[in-house]
């Protein structure tokens, strides 16, 4: 998979200074968005019986191309691993990246990327064998650390043990797969990656009771989908169409009920689904591009529940993801 | 024989293309000059598209503070320090894999290799075993197979394998006493390079008098005896000015002590004996390359076997192994970035991996990865030949 650097170099040195064409331009005569994601992280992007990614990023994924095309089925998913995930956006191999990528500034200011809006709060913790008796992350001392390379859990996890004034060994690998392998072999006492990834990753140990995940969490880790920088039509599109999914959940629009809404009395209503006014001329897309999105994959909630909520194996709760006027943080400004 | 009159008139020179060399001259800097256009057309362009693309360039980030943890590393290295540093800890990881593992493969290489030749019927077919065995599989499925079925099989650290109460063998790694030095140990090292000093003059010494007298002393043994003893006796003659920190398990882990990583232990052991069956093959074919006559030749003069190798056969074997020998521990040396997959700190898994992805800035360092590369092989290619320069049979 190192290919993708060498093809990223390439790419850079030989492509000429002039614009190519807006990467909404490209996704339609392509007539699909390419889109980034984890190769196998259960709840946000794996496979499932029928060979088709789903999970939450996916579906955020699944919302851009409703969105762009019309279409949610029209999306050609890259696995991507952690190193190589934002050479694979900055090279133009993927549209957006939507790889439970946590979005920092220096990320935003430095790598050449937007990131558009936060698809999931998260946040960072520890797993650790239940026959260790540890009951908190401040009597981790001297342990050693599986983690990935590349992610900003291996520089949380830095800043934690030196604060807290102890040691411990980072043994970090390439993937999740490999890190979680090396945590069932013991190679490692802990595992520390974000909490969404250790429940998914506690679910996949053959006894998932060997193992318990600990309550400190030690980092913000707002997750959401990135764009390259530099074509604002589609940072607008990727960006609304997670706030479309938001604005829908809070006026209770959702799949099943949509088309019950067809003319709408409610002026929200009417103006997300497109019936008073266009919102989606001005990001070059049809008046209904939010009413594709949630009739073909939901809003907010639906895509929570189904991929990592109460209808999923992992029945996280929505804590921080809770709409604001639930409590929650998840916040879209208006469509008007 | 015919001479060409020479028909231009004398002080008349030709115009420059019809001069042979000056004509080549001309192309050769033509061609320069295309390469460098086409250097700076790209180095430009790569800048200009970076800096459209809002991606910052340079080397200023290798100042920066890296904030991330390396498991193996031979100098003080804590997260603290700057990314230029994580370059150094990477590379004197990959350095210290690739070394020991170019000493391992050829000792074994060595050994396999002349087993192979052996009359003992089993040895040499269990040397042609490993051979074959060793070479036909990939190595990425000989590292895997070397950490995820070997090592990973070792007990937990509470179950250790102790050997003697000092040493200890578990999935962490293997944990060794670590020689901690008081006041007055600098008269052991003093006391090794004295009797290092006097073993080679012994040895010049030796080889004199037996070129002038026919007579000689086993030097070789003497040296070593000396190069063992002096130290060993300044040792207990300052009172053993040596404390071992032993591990010792504490919490998780054991502490204390000298550990070496499971992620080396298979990495190196991967490399070494992959390398080593090549070797093998190579050493094969450089004896056999020496013609049978010259050793019975050497029998005749009634030398003993190990003088017939060592003076006969060997010598001019080298000369048929030192140059695919070459390409051997280049490649041992570049099959050392694999170390990525079972996520040893090499140079490619920590500063193309981590540094690469938290800085972003792959071109640099991507471009610093290969020129190290580049400058270790070339370094390793030159040493080689002058080795072999030396070693060459000098034809009079």
């Amino acid at each position: 998979m190192k290919t993708l650097k060498w093809i990223s170099v390439g790419a850079c040195a030989l492509a000429p200074a002039v614009a190519m064409g807006t990467t909404l331009e490209t996704v339609q005569s392509r007539d699909s968005v390419r889109c980034g994601v984890n190769a196998a992280q259960p709840g946000f992007s794996s496979l499932d019986d029928n060979d088709t990614y789903r999970g939450l990023d996916t579906d955020v994924c699944r919302a851009i191309a409703a969105a762009a095309l019309g279409d949610a089925s029209k999306v050609d998913f890259v696995p991507l691993d952690s190193v190589e995930r934002f050479t694979a956006l900055q090279s133009g191999e993927v549209d957006v990246l939507s790889r439970t990528t946590t979005w920092t500034s220096s990320r935003d200011t430095t790598q050449g990327m937007h990131f558009t809006g936060v698809s999931y709060y998260d946040g960072q913790t520890f797993m650790v064998a239940s026959d260790l008796g540890v009951q908190s992350a401040e009597e981790l001392d001297g342990a050693a650390v599986c983690t990935q390379s590349g992610t900003t859990s291996e520089l949380n996890l830095s800043d934690y043990f030196r604060i807290h004034d102890m040691s411990y060994d980072a043994v970090v690998f390439d993937s999740p797969e490999q890190s979680i392998a090396g945590f069932e072999a013991g190679r490692c006492d802990v595992l520390s990656s974000d909490a969404s990834q250790l429940y998914a990753q506690r679910m996949q140990l053959a006894d998932p009771n060997m193992a318990v995940v600990l309550p400190e969490i030690i980092s913000k880790e707002p997750l959401g989908p990135a764009v390259r920088q530099g074509d604002d039509q589609w940072f607008n599109i990727v960006k609304w169409s997670l706030f479309a999914m938001l604005n829908a959940e809070e006026l209770d629009v959702s799949s099943s009920n949509i088309d019950e809404h067809a003319d709408s009395d409610n002026p929200d209503i009417a103006r997300l689904l497109g019936q008073d006014g266009n919102f989606g001329e001005g990001m070059g897309l049809n008046a209904d591009w939010a009413y594709q999105i949630i009739k073909q994959v939901g809003n907010y909630a639906e895509m929570f529940d189904r991929n990592v909520g109460a209808d999923s194996n992992f029945k996280i709760a929505r804590g921080l993801n809770a709409l604001w006027r639930d409590g929650g943080i998840q916040y879209a400004p208006p469509i008007r | 024989m015919s001479v060409r009159p020479n028909t231009r008139p004398a002080g008349h020179k030709p115009p420059f293309w019809r001069d042979r060399a000056k004509r080549a001259l001309v192309f050769q800097l033509l061609l320069t000059a295309a390469v460098a256009v086409f250097l700076f057309y790209i180095i430009g362009n790569v800048q200009d598209n970076l800096s459209a693309r809002g991606i910052t360039t340079g080397f200023g980030f290798l100042n920066n503070t890296a904030g991330f943890g390396i498991v193996q590393s031979l100098i003080d290295y804590s997260s603290q320090d700057t990314y230029g540093r994580t370059f150094v800890v990477g590379l004197m990881n990959t350095l210290l894999v690739g070394g020991l593992g170019v000493i391992a493969a050829t000792l074994v290489g060595f050994i396999v290799g002349i087993a192979r030749l052996s009359p003992n019927w089993l040895l040499a077919r269990l040397a042609t075993a490993y051979i074959e065995t060793f070479r036909n599989i990939p190595l990425l499925l000989q590292i895997f197979f070397w950490y995820f079925a070997v090592l990973r099989t070792l007990p937990s650290a509470r179950d250790s394998m102790a050997f003697g109460e000092v040493i200890f063998l578990n999935v962490r790694g293997l944990y060794l006493p670590e020689p901690l030095f008081e006041s007055g140990f600098g008269l052991i090292p003093a006391a090794f390079i004295v009797a290092i000093i006097a073993s080679i003059a012994l040895m010049v010494w030796n080889k004199r008098r037996h070129e002038a007298t026919g007579k000689r002393i086993p030097a070789g043994w003497i040296s070593l005896a000396l190069i063992l003893g002096l130290p060993l006796l300044v040792t207990v003659a300052t009172g053993v000015p040596i404390t071992w920190d032993i591990p010792e398990l504490r919490g998780f882990n054991f502490r204390g002590g000298f550990t070496v990583i499971p992620e080396f232990l298979a990495l190196w052991l991967a490399l070494s004996i992959y390398t080593a069956a090549f070797i093998a093959e190579i050493v094969r074919s450089g004896i056999q390359a020496i013609s049978h006559g010259q050793t019975e030749a050497a029998q005749a003069l009634s030398l003993p076997r190990n003088l017939v190798l060592r003076l006969v056969v060997i010598p001019q074997a080298l000369r048929v192994i030192i140059p695919p020998l070459t390409s051997q521990y280049l490649n041992l040396i570049k099959n050392s970035s694999l170390a990525t997959a079972i996520g040893y700190p090499d140079l490619v898994s920590v500063f193309a991996g981590t540094t690469l992805n938290q800085t972003g800035q792959a071109i640099e360092v991507i471009a610093m990865t290969m020129a190290v590369y580049l400058t270790i092989s070339l370094l390793v290619s030159m040493f080689m030949n002058w080795f072999n320069a030396r070693v060459a049979l000098v034809e009079r």
